[in-house]
């Protein structure tokens, strides 16, 4: 690794991404983010810095660092995890105060909308949720006569996702976005690659009336639905009509080695699991067949699904919305062209 | 013990089964084809909130909403199902303001308010989606942000114990109040209007919505019911920093809007027949796209 005889602080203004962390792994939002983040860095010039808070990070640094991180910056505390909000706030202003970085990455989880905006609202910095995508360009304030060079271009679905807005910051500092998870790719950049550690005294950055809120209970699942990374996905709309109707989409997706995902009505009318939903309010996914059953095709949900390789539509209404963005468009009931789908997959695989 | 309780409500143009009338041909939202509709989070925080108020009786349940005039239908509708009162925020210098400058708007009203135990709102407003409200709100009180919550257990001396809906799990937290809770949708929803309170409160107006209407009727109604008196400020009367609301106090600006349009596909039409789907599934294993 190239080291220069300056790895102090004194290059400011660099690029943050706040990495969440649950039992010693870092999310896989925060390892796409970060491979985002090294692109945008060397675009701007600047460093990519990592900050984890927690408690135990002994292994943080194997994770993040392939991904090209320049700084890891670890706050270590008993009392930093769980994740509550105040305290990880707090870190997050001071340094920020201190460093005064240009831009401020982190997933539009449970934490991260819930920790950006508080971190947003003190630093008088301004935040876009749920960016789609991420972008370095120059930015002409008509009306003041001004022009940015190397803002952040906040891309985002607005207005239910009717419309798509480029938003920026022009004047406040950090550009603060959040990502959902599977919006961006991750990708190491390189396996051996090992960057500065700076340990940071808890102490120093967040007061002990910080802890005010106290997790009394915590149930957390380990992620059993992995949608995002299958190559195959049958996906079911409100047209699928029950939840009893939704098992024969398990059914094929058994046969066929594919994963089940939903689109918003479907999980409000209860036939699955909220972890199912594929659209701009749920996950994004690009697999390489994407068997979409009784979906319309909202808006919200093509947002989420339109990078799919090939595209199979299976509704009973000819001129459903869905069916201009498929490859194929079979005409008929989920009850119908399911069962044959595995009737003729089971007899014409080998 | 009794509470006194805000609720933060929000006017929102219904995005969420938008038809094809909903943008003008030049690409730009038709409002006008989209009803303006309670923001449906916002009315599980409202039920919280009435919940609490039969919990523990002597409650108080005030209802806080920013936007222009028409606005008041929320007021109104939250009397409707059971709150007690409700003040409206609207003033053109509002206008243009993104979640930093709605959130410091709100904060100024809240403190304006100011004897309060909680603030509960919606987890975000279908609109935006951003879920940045509530937290940005509690940044500017100083106080605690509960988010993500799907049931308000108890508040009892000066702590709350709430259970949060998280992504991969739930987990109840306690806090110190007052606080800020911001209501998940999977929580209870919210009761329908009760009929007493619609036939009470179906008169209650702002002080402009009575201009609109000064018959001497009314007026005397008016002076009779003071509750009919629903309470309309702007920003001088929240003490505001006028270089801090709307457009002006606002650190995201819109640099481009796009109507989004997919790119059609030449597709394929097949019936579901037997033929049809042997040759399509025959096809994609012979591509390697299954099996």
């Amino acid at each position: 690794m190239r080291r220069s005889r300056y790895t102090t602080h004194r290059i400011m203004n660099n690029l943050f991404v706040y990495c969440e962390i649950e039992d010693g792994v870092i999310a896989d939002v925060s390892l796409e983010l970060l491979t985002k983040g090294r692109s945008l860095a060397n675009q701007l010039h600047c460093k990519l810095e990592a900050l984890v808070i927690g408690h135990r990070l002994d292994g943080v640094a194997a994770q993040v660092f392939p991904y090209g991180v320049d700084t890891l910056y670890l706050v270590d505390d008993a009392r930093l995890y769980p994740y509550t909000s105040q305290p990880h706030a707090a870190v997050l202003i001071n340094l920020f105060k201190e460093q005064k970085p240009q831009v401020c990455l982190m997933g539009a989880t449970s934490i991260g909308r819930d920790l950006g905006p508080r971190v947003s609202s003190a630093l008088h910095s301004g935040l876009t949720a749920d960016c789609t995508a991420l972008e370095i360009g120059t930015f002409e304030d008509k009306k003041e006569n001004k022009t940015y060079e190397n803002l952040l271009y906040q891309i985002r679905p607005a207005f239910g996702g009717n419309i798509v807005a480029t938003i920026v910051n022009p004047e406040c500092r950090p550009q603060m976005a959040t990502v959902r998870e599977g919006v961006m790719k991750k990708e190491i950049v390189d396996a051996a690659h090992k960057g500065e550690i700076v340990r940071l005294d808890v102490k120093k950055y967040v007061s002990d009336t910080d802890f005010v809120v106290s997790v009394i209970d915590r149930q957390m699942e380990k992620s059993k639905i992995n949608i995002k990374s299958s190559p195959i996905i049958v996906a079911g709309g409100y047209g699928v009509g029950s939840k009893e109707n939704f098992k024969l989409l398990f059914d094929l997706a058994e046969t066929i080695g594919a994963q089940v995902g939903a689109s918003r009505a479907a999980v409000d009318a209860g036939f699955t699991e909220h972890e199912r939903q594929i659209g701009q309010t749920g996950v994004t996914v690009h697999p390489k067949l994407y068997i979409a059953c009784g979906i319309s095709g909202q808006i919200q949900h093509i947002a989420g699904m339109q990078d799919s390789s090939i595209i199979i539509s299976v509704n009973s209404d000819p001129n459903a919305p869905i069916n201009t963005i498929a490859d194929y468009v079979i005409t008929g009931t989920v009850e119908e062209v399911l069962p044959k789908m595995i009737k003729y997959y089971k007899k014409n695989s080998k | 013990m009794s509470l006194k309780i805000v609720v933060l409500a929000k006017q929102v143009p219904d995005t969420r089964n938008v038809g094809k009338d909903a943008m003008k041909a030049d690409g730009t939202v038709n409002r006008a084809a989209l009803p303006a509709i309670f923001n449906p989070e916002d009315l599980n925080a409202l039920e919280q909130a009435l919940q609490l108020k039969e919990k523990y009786p002597g409650t108080t349940v005030k209802l806080l909403t920013m936007g222009p005039p028409r606005a008041a239908d929320i007021i109104r509708e939250g009397l409707f199902r059971g709150a007690d009162g409700g003040y409206l925020l609207t003033d053109r210098a509002f206008a243009g303001a993104d979640t930093l400058a709605t959130s410091y708007a709100l904060a100024c009203a809240v403190r304006k308010i100011g004897d309060f135990d909680l603030v509960i709102g919606g987890r975000q407003a279908i609109d935006g989606d951003t879920a940045q409200v509530g937290p940005q709100v509690a940044e500017k009180l100083g106080i605690p942000q509960i988010t993500y919550a799907e049931e308000i257990i108890s508040a009892e001396r000066g702590k709350v114990v709430v259970k949060r809906r998280l992504e991969r799990g739930v987990e109840t937290v306690e806090a110190p109040y007052p606080a800020v809770i911001t209501v998940n949708g999977s929580a209870d929803e919210c009761r329908p209007r009760n009929a007493r309170a619609t036939q009470k409160y179906k008169y209650a107006k702002t002080p402009s919505e009575r201009q609109a209407d000064n018959t001497s009727y009314y007026a005397t109604l008016c002076e009779e019911r003071p509750y009919l008196n629903l309470t309309e400020w702007g920003v001088a009367d929240v003490d505001a920093d006028l270089s801090q609301v709307g457009l002006a106090g606002s650190p995201t600006k819109v640099k481009q809007i796009e109507n989004v349009v997919f790119q059609a596909k030449e597709s394929k039409t097949l019936t579901a027949s037997d033929t049809d789907i042997e040759e399509l599934i025959k096809e994609l294993i012979v591509n390697h796209t299954i099996g």
